[in-house]
């Protein structure tokens, strides 16, 4: 298993419940969407795969081992077989989009390298065929803060994908794209997942892009999972049940499927901040 | 529900705080004042008036007669090297301590995971640490390393080196934890390592506060390196000390203008590294 959730429950600090009660079972390779309203609970889901968040309950166990039983060593080394891409693309705005790539593998770098790196730029090479695959690759030395919000966004992805993760999680990876990118990011991250074997779990606010993008969907609400289905068996009644809170239409990237009191839940383009 | 009702219910909830911060703020400064003695309108005095002005017309015209130049050139030479030497040895000290202090460099934070016990002591460890360094004032450090290396600008570096190092690296771990923290924790849940974490996620956003900071404190470093000159480590304030003590203004006010001259030249040395930075 690549990844396995075994009864998780979330508590934050501020008493706050964001999980409860969450099994998952993902074979290496597996492909899987998570949707849901907002405040469901799927970054918190991801944060916690990612082993950036520590489960108040249940077991968790990443790339076979549990994260919280590893040494200092083994934690840090299982970190970096694992990338998340953030929703909001955490990447400081002076470095050139070149750095903020390469970062993707100071977990597996050397310091020596990653020193070596900031002075001259250790794979420009690797860093551009990366940005290609998101039609980014002639903004290779721009720096980050001269970069529209979707194209840091494509940057972050890079990132993740330069980092050639086995277990690769992405928090809303395409919710500053415009319908034409957000396909082409989405085919990307599936094919990194086809080419390399790596699992992939990704949230997403429109959920057309899960259906056409994912053979498998989890649907979450209140920090439960209320489905977890292959796509083909996923009715339109479920979908409306789980976003029943939102009203009547579903949120999708490219036109609403239901058009009246549709306004209210077409997907904003950036939500930074929201997590 | 009318608008009176509306006005009457919505208020903001911060209001009471805020005005009660402000009563304590005023009622601790008050005697603060009393005890420090401040007598502003003393300076207005006639006679007071007079006394400080027969003091500083003394310092007019500065000297410029071209053997005190030399001597003054010389002493400015000799002030500036203990400040850079003072400032490069307190970056010794301070970055490797900034470094371990900084919360957001931790690993064992994120989860929290596996020794975050240890890693909170050494936080407090360097913390203390660095509090004991810049307890101590300079000037205190230069008497004391006087006896030790004798009179010269020796003493005078190591006690700058020793404060200051207290003051950077309280400050650059400050900056650090107030700059934007997310990319360097991003880094670290990607199983980066700390340093790495530093230079791609953490100085990247913080670069040109720590950089005119420190040329800040080299500012400050060049006019310590003056008062501990009048303790006998040499310099400006050597000079400055047997100018005063000869009751000689005109040279102490070309003095004066050396240090304006010294404060400009931080001024500018900081604005271009800024922009260099940007």
């Amino acid at each position: 298993m690549s990844l396995q959730l075994d009864q998780l429950g979330l508590v934050h600090p501020n008493g706050h419940r964001a999980l409860q009660r969450v099994s998952l079972s993902l074979a290496a390779g597996a492909r899987v969407a998570v949707i849901g309203p907002s405040g469901a609970g799927k970054t918190s889901l991801l944060r916690l795969a990612a082993a950036s968040l520590r489960p108040s309950e249940g077991r968790i166990e990443a790339l076979g081992a549990n994260p919280w039983q590893l040494s200092a060593g083994g934690l840090k080394r299982l970190r970096a077989r694992v990338g998340l891409i953030h929703q909001a693309p955490p990447i400081p705005p002076r470095l050139r989009v070149v750095t903020a790539v390469l970062a993707g593998r100071l977990g597996a770098w050397s310091l020596r390298r990653g020193l070596a790196s900031l002075v001259y730029p250790a794979d420009i090479v690797g860093a551009r065929a990366v940005l290609a695959r998101l039609d980014l690759s002639d903004r290779l030395f721009e720096r980050c803060d001269r970069l529209s919000g979707g194209q840091l966004q494509r940057v972050g992805i890079a990132r993740v994908l330069y980092q050639q993760p086995e277990l690769l999680l992405a928090d809303e990876p395409v919710s500053a794209l415009d319908p034409a990118l957000a396909d082409l990011a989405l085919s990307q991250l599936v094919a990194q997942s086809e080419s390399s074997g790596a699992t992939l779990v990704a949230s997403l606010h429109a959920v057309d892009l899960a259906l056409k993008w994912f053979p498998r969907i989890v649907g979450m609400r209140a920090g439960e999972v209320v489905f977890d289905a292959a796509t083909a068996s996923v009715t339109p009644q479920m979908l409306h049940d789980l976003y029943a809170t939102e009203g009547a239409a579903l949120p999708t990237q490219g036109v609403p499927l239901a058009l009246p009191e549709a306004t209210g839940n077409v997907v904003p383009l950036a939500r930074p901040g929201c997590r | 529900m009318n608008a009176a009702v509306a006005r009457a219910i919505e208020r903001d909830p911060q209001a009471l705080p805020r005005a009660t911060a402000l009563l304590v703020a005023v009622v601790v400064l008050w005697p603060m004042l009393v005890l420090a003695e401040f007598k502003p309108w003393a300076l207005f005095e006639a006679g007071n008036l007079r006394v400080m002005r027969d003091f500083l017309v003394g310092f007019l015209p500065p000297v410029t007669s071209a053997e005190f130049l030399g001597l003054l050139l010389k002493a400015t030479l000799q002030t500036l090297a203990m400040a850079t030497a003072g400032i490069a040895l307190a970056l010794l000290l301070a970055v490797p301590l900034a470094f371990v202090m900084t919360e957001s460099l931790s690993v064992s934070r994120i989860g929290p995971g596996r020794g975050r016990v240890l890693g909170r002591a050494l936080r407090a460890a360097a913390r203390w640490l660095l509090l004991a360094l810049r307890a101590v004032p300079e000037l205190v450090w230069a008497l004391v390393l006087v006896r030790a290396l004798g009179l010269g600008p020796g003493a005078g570096v190591l006690a700058i080196a020793i404060t200051y190092g207290g003051m950077l690296g309280k400050v650059y771990a400050e900056i650090l934890e107030s700059s934007d923290t997310r990319p360097a924790r991003a880094l670290l849940e990607a199983g980066s390592g700390r340093v790495a974490a530093l230079l791609y996620g953490l100085l990247p956003g913080a670069a040109q506060e720590l950089a005119s900071y420190t040329v800040y404190r080299w500012e400050c470093a060049v006019r310590a390196s003056v008062v501990m000159g009048f303790v006998g480590a040499g310099g400006l304030g050597q000079l400055m000390d047997q100018s005063m003590k000869m009751l000689n203004g005109g040279e102490a006010s070309t003095i004066l203008l050396m240090f304006l001259l010294l404060v400009l030249l931080a001024d500018f040395l900081s604005a271009s590294l800024r922009r260099l930075l940007a």
